[in-house]
C-alpha cells in the first residue's frame, strides 16, 4: 500500500487534473420476499431465520422470479429514462462464503434497463449505462482481529440477505469530482425512493456505492486506468474516498509510476483505499445463461403501466417549484424544498392565488426557516403558512416580523393573523409610515441633500433610520419607494 | 465461457492449459492424464459447435432458453422458511446461529 501526504491539495481543485468517476449503486428493493424464493426480505432478524432450500443453495431447489421485483426494476429503469427490455439471467460464478449456490444469480449481456440518465438539481445530466436485478449475498462477520478481515481467526456467515432482491445502477464515467458524486448519490436516492423501489437507507445497507475512479491531465479525452472502490458507507466516506483515491493515482503518475487496474477498499478509520488482494488475478466469472430461468418479456401494457403509475419524480418537482416561484431550477432554495418534500406548501401558496411574489417569498421561508425545522415543518398547517407568505408579499408584515410570526407557527400553532396582532406586528398605515419618513428627513437636511443630489448608498442611512424609529414594524420596501418618490 | 467460446471457434481445439485453468476456476483438481483426456473431449464437443457454426443462422434470433416459454413469475409472498436448527444442523461448524466458515482470504470480488 502506498502511502499518500494528507496535506496534498485538494484535486478536485487542483486544475491540472481531471478526475473521472463512474459509480455502481446497489439498491436492495422493498418487496416482502426475496428475488427467487418465498423468504421474507427483511433488515434485522435473527441470523439464519429467513432462508430456504432455494437461498441456500440446495441441490434440487428451483428459483422463481418475483413478479413484484420485476416492477421495482421496471420503475427504477423508467425513472432513470432508461429503455426497458427483453432480458435474461445469468449465472455469475464465483466461491465465497457468503454465496452458498458457489454463483449469483445476475443479468449479464441484456439487462432489463438500458442507456438513461439522471438530471442533477445544478442542470447537469449523467449517463446511465444500465440497471439490472441480481441477489444480494449473505452478511460475514469476522471473529477476532478487531473485526478486520485479513486479521480474523474465522468468520461466521447469515443468509437472511443471501437471495434479496437488488438492482445494480451502473453510471457513464460522466462524475467530474467528489462533489458531484455525492450530488448524483444523493438525486438517485431521492428518485428510487420516489418509484417506492428502495428505502433508501444507506447505513442499513439498502444502498451500496463502488466508485471506479481515474485521473487524467486536464484537456485530454482518453481514460486513465481506473480503480474501483469499495466499502463506502455513507455520503460523506464516498466524497473522502473519491478524493484520496484521485490524490493517491495523482502522485503516483507525478512520480512516474503507473496505476494498476485493481480493486481497492476504503478504510474509513485510516481515512485512506488499500488494495484488496495481494496476488492480482483477473477474475473470470464464467458467466452462463441460467439454465433454471426462462426469458424475461414484459409486455408493452406492463411497461406502459409502470410509466402512468410513477408519481411525479424530483427533476419535475423542482421544474415545477422554480416555475411558479420564478426562481432558477438549479438554485439552492428549489432543491431544498423538493428534498425535503415541501412542495405541497408552494402549491398551497399558488392556490390561495396571492400577490404575485407570494410563490418566491414562500420558497425563501421554506428553505430558510422551514427547512431548519424538519420536525416542525412536517405538521405546518399548508392554509396558516399560505395567510402568512401573502401577508409578508402584501406588505402587511416586513419580513422579520413574517420570520417571528412562522417561527411562533410552527413551534406552538396558531393563525397568522392572531399571532402578529398579539405580537404587536399591526401593519404601520402606509400615511403613518410616510410622516415618520418626512420627519427623518427634516432632522437630517445635510443627508437628504445627498440624496436628492443622487448619492443612491445613502438609501441604506435612511432605512436604518426607520427601522429604528419604527421598532421594526415599517415594511421597509414601502419605506424605500417612498424615499425614492419623495427626492 | 463466453471468452472461452470465442477462443474456441477461432482455433477449434482446447489445449491442456485451458482445461487446468477452468478446472481451477472450478476448484478441480486434475492429474496431468486428466487434462489430457478432457482436452480431447472437450475437443470434440467444440468440434461439434464449430459444424453448427457453419449453418446460415442470419434471420435466426438467438435461443435464449430451450424452453418455449417467458415470464414464469410468482407473486410476492412470503412462504415459511425453514427452521434454523435444522439448518444449522447441516453445518459442518456453527457459532452465535451463524454458519461459522474458515479464515476468509480475501474481500468478495
Amino acid at each position: 500500500m502506498s502511502t499518500v501526504d494528507r496535506d496534498r491539495p485538494n484535486p478536485s481543485t487542483d486544475p491540472a487534473w481531471e478526475i473521472v468517476i463512474g459509480l455502481e449503486v446497489h439498491c436492495e428493493l422493498r418487496t416482502a420476499t426475496k428475488l427467487f424464493c418465498g423468504c421474507r426480505n427483511s433488515f434485522g432478524e435473527e441470523p439464519n431465520t429467513s432462508v430456504c432450500p432455494v437461498c441456500l443453495g440446495l441441490p434440487g431447489s428451483l428459483p422463481v422470479l418475483n413478479r413484484t421485483a420485476v416492477d421495482y426494476a421496471m420503475r427504477i429503469g423508467t425513472a432513470l429514462h432508461c429503455r426497458v427490455q427483453p432480458s435474461q439471467f445469468h449465472r455469475k460464478n464465483y466461491f465465497y462464503p457468503d454465496m452458498p449456490k458457489d454463483y449469483q444469480i445476475s443479468q449479464y449481456d441484456v439487462p432489463i434497463n438500458a442507456d438513461g440518465w439522471l438530471d442533477l438539481p445544478d442542470g447537469g445530466r449523467i449517463g446511465i449505462i444500465r440497471a439490472h436485478l441480481e441477489e444480494d449475498t449473505g452478511k460475514t462477520t469476522h471473529v477476532g482481529g478487531g473485526g478486520r478481515i485479513h486479521d480474523a481467526a474465522h468468520s461466521l456467515v447469515d443468509y437472511n440477505r443471501a437471495g434479496v432482491p437488488l438492482v445494480e445502477i451502473v453510471s457513464a464515467p460522466d462524475i467530474r469530482s467528489a462533489e458531484e458524486a455525492r450530488a448524483y448519490v444523493d438525486e438517485l436516492r431521492a428518485i428510487l425512493v420516489a418509484t417506492g423501489a428502495s428505502d433508501g437507507k444507506m447505513e442499513e445497507g439498502s444502498l451500496r456505492v463502488d466508485a471506479n475512479v481515474s485521473v487524467r491531465p486536464a484537456g485530454s479525452t482518453d481514460f486513465g486506468t481506473r480503480c474501483e472502490i469499495k466499502n463506502m458507507n455513507s455520503l460523506r466516506s464516498l466524497g473522502r474516498a473519491i478524493e484520496y483515491e484521485a490524490a493517491r493515482q495523482m502522485a503516483l503518475i507525478s512520480e512516474g509510476g503507473t496505476v494498476a487496474q485493481e480493486t481497492r477498499h476504503w478504510d474509513e478509520g485510516g481515512g485512506r483505499t488499500g488494495s484488496m488482494r495481494s496476488k492480482e488475478e483477473a477474475y473470470d466469472y464464467r458467466y452462463f445463461p441460467e439454465p433454471d430461468l426462462v426469458p424475461l418479456e414484459p409486455s408493452e401494457d406492463w411497461v406502459a403501466a409502470v410509466a402512468t403509475s410513477l408519481p411525479r419524480l424530483p427533476a419535475d418537482r423542482r421544474a415545477a417549484v422554480a416555475e411558479a416561484s420564478g426562481l432558477p431550477a438549479g438554485s439552492d432554495a428549489v432543491a431544498t424544498v423538493v428534498r425535503l418534500g415541501l412542495d405541497h406548501l408552494v402549491d398551497a401558496v399558488v392556490s390561495a392565488a396571492g400577490p404575485p411574489d407570494a410563490p418566491s417569498v414562500a420558497v425563501r421561508r421554506l428553505a430558510n426557516e422551514v427547512a431548519a425545522d424538519p420536525e416542525a415543518a412536517a405538521s405546518l398547517d399548508p392554509a396558516s403558512f399560505a395567510r402568512l407568505v401573502g401577508m409578508e408579499a402584501g406588505g402587511a408584515l416586513t419580513a422579520a416580523q413574517a420570520r417571528t410570526v412562522l417561527k411562533a407557527i410552527m413551534d406552538r400553532g396558531g393563525e397568522p393573523e392572531a399571532i402578529a396582532s398579539e405580537l404587536g406586528f399591526e401593519a404601520m398605515d402606509v400615511s403613518d409610515l410616510e410622516a415618520v419618513v418626512e420627519e427623518i428627513i427634516s432632522a437630517h437636511p445635510d443627508e437628504w441633500s445627498r440624496f436628492e443630489a443622487g448619492e443612491d448608498k445613502l438609501t441604506g442611512f435612511f432605512i436604518g433610520k426607520v427601522k429604528a424609529a419604527t421598532d421594526g414594524k415599517a415594511d421597509l420596501k414601502a419605506a424605500s419607494s417612498i424615499l425614492r418618490n419623495r427626492r | 465461457m463466453t471468452a472461452m467460446s470465442r477462443r474456441i471457434t477461432t482455433e477449434g481445439r482446447i489445449s491442456a492449459k485451458e482445461v487446468a485453468h477452468v478446472a481451477r476456476l472450478a476448484r478441480l483438481r486434475l492429474t496431468d492424464e486428466e487434462l489430457e483426456r478432457f482436452a480431447e473431449q472437450l475437443g470434440a464437443v467444440l468440434e461439434h459447435a464449430r459444424d453448427v457454426e457453419q449453418l446460415d443462422t442470419a434471420g435466426v434470433p438467438p435461443t435464449a432458453h430451450p424452453l418455449p416459454l417467458v415470464n414464469v413469475l410468482r407473486d410476492d409472498a412470503v412462504v415459511p422458511c425453514l427452521d434454523r436448527d435444522e439448518v444449522l444442523a447441516q453445518a459442518p461448524e456453527v457459532e452465535d446461529d451463524r454458519f461459522r466458515v474458515p479464515r476468509i482470504l480475501g474481500e468478495a470480488p
